[in-house]
């Protein structure tokens, strides 16, 4: 007796789309509220401005847009998508999922559609188990999305955070492919710091403290300890980021792009450092004017950057992840084809 | 092992020019991080792991905000090893 199993396949990044909400907003408009000034904000983390949505613009709004945006550039409708992963940690329900909501109105419910919670490394966890299903034939053409809307939890007068954040979409389909375009993900855990960054109280604390509500417990914002995760990411996860490309055989010079997560650009700039890219590789960083989108930094710095740097279609590039929990996966990706 | 404090400081000279490029001539025991040498307090976190891996000690993060001047640092680092 033997289960049938299909052989092992490739797999690669079809397309990329994005959506970044209508308002952008400069330094000058959050400083006030957390005695800040433009120029310290610029120089420990290279924000200029950062993109906060409307109440029209929900998780859900701004990840349709980003999977519209993807299927029309990979010429595949959502008939095509059998499987969708969402990664996120700012969908205002438990459940059902963002996901299902998602594939719904995109006009596919029947497909397989389940939402990820591995805050800022999200995405490169999606793309990983995206890559796996397709290499073993569970799925045939995965929509990995990144969103968030960090506005809702982000408290504007907290220094430590309120500058930081922001909010958009960003998506990949990830489908079959003749030879490897998406090398073996590293990834893994520091979960002794999961207190270096939190959301909390929990739901269930409004409930059990009814007479004291959001004015006395606070709302689940996120705070951090900002040199913890500041040390954590520029030295334990550039190893990770150094893992991946020996994992794919590819040397720093054989890149054409560099996207880490888009969390500061001190880190960016340090992570680069310590990977030893070399000046030929192009490096994301989409922050200064975007602020930090989370599950959906990656995907919107490479969707700009191959709107900035067209040569840079099908070149290899680093996606780094990393963020609450602690959290990290990275992998080496061929860029998506011009569209 | 035993570390003299004129290979620590030859050492966190070289450590503090890597960072922040700050030429190694110019730093000297009175010189104050974030004053005299633009290091700023995350600039401190990334020499702080670099005299870590370098000389073998330990500088738990409270120990981090008493490191003001380059002096307190090799002192530091001095008594840690020794
Ligand atoms: C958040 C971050 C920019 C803060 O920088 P920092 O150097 O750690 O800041 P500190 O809290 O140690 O404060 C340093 C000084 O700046 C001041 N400061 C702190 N926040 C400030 C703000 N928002 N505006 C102006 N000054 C501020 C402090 O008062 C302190 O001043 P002092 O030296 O005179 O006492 C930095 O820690 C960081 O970016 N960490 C990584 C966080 C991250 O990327 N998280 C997302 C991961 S997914």
């Amino acid at each position: 007796m033997s289960i049938k199993l299909p052989a092992i396949g490739n797999s690669q990044i079809l397309s990329v789309g994005s959506y970044r909400p209508k308002r952008l907003v400069p330094n000058s408009e959050i400083v006030d509220r957390i005695e800040s000034n433009d120029e310290w904000i610029q120089q420990r983390t290279g924000i200029q401005s950062r993109r906060f949505a409307g109440a029209d613009e929900t998780v859900i709004s701004m990840a349709q847009a980003a999977c519209e945006s993807a299927l029309k550039r990979a010429k595949l409708t959502i008939e095509d998508i059998d499987t969708l992963i969402l990664a996120t940690i700012s969908y205002p329900f438990q459940a059902p999922s963002a996901a299902t909501e998602l594939i719904n109105v995109l006009g596919n419910p029947k497909a397989a559609a389940f939402d990820i919670s591995a805050a800022c490394a999200g995405f490169c966890y999606g793309v990983a188990m995206a890559s796996d299903l397709v290499r073993a034939g569970t799925s045939k053409n995965v929509l990995v999305v990144g969103v968030e809307k960090l506005s809702d939890f982000t408290d504007p007068d907290d220094r430590a955070t309120a500058f930081i954040f922001a909010d958009g979409a960003g998506a990949v389909i990830i489908g079959q492919s003749q030879e490897p375009c998406i090398g073996p993900a590293v990834w893994g855990s520091d979960a002794d710091a999961r207190d270096a960054i939190v959301l909390n109280p929990a739901y269930t604390e409004f409930r059990n403290a009814p007479d004291k509500g959001v004015a006395e417990l606070g709302w689940p914002n996120i705070s951090q300890q900002g040199q913890t995760v500041y040390r954590w990411a520029v030295f334990t996860v550039s190893k990770v980021g150094i893992k991946a490309l020996e994992a794919a055989g590819v040397r720093p010079d054989e890149l054409g792009a560099f996207i880490p997560h888009q969390a500061n650009m001190r880190i960016i700039e340090s992570m680069a450092k310590e990977i030893k890219i070399p000046e030929s590789v192009v490096i994301a960083d989409d922050i200064r004017v975007n602020g930090n989108t989370s599950a959906a930094s990656i995907p919107l710095a490479m969707d700009v950057l191959l709107e900035q740097h067209p040569e840079l279609h099908g070149t290899l590039a680093l996606l780094i992840g990393y963020g609450a929990g602690l959290v990290y996966a990275a992998q080496v990706v061929q860029l998506p084809p011009k569209p | 092992m035993a570390l003299a404090q004129a290979d620590v400081l030859a050492g966190i000279k070289e450590i503090v020019e890597e960072v922040a490029g700050i030429p190694a001539a110019s730093i000297e025991m009175d010189k104050n991080f974030t004053e005299d040498l633009e290091v700023d307090s995350l600039s401190m976190v990334e020499v702080v792991v670099a005299a870590e891996e370098r000389f073998g000690v330990k500088i738990p993060d409270e120990a981090v905000t008493d490191l003001v001047t380059v002096g307190d640092a090799v002192n530091f680092i001095v008594n840690a090893a020794n």
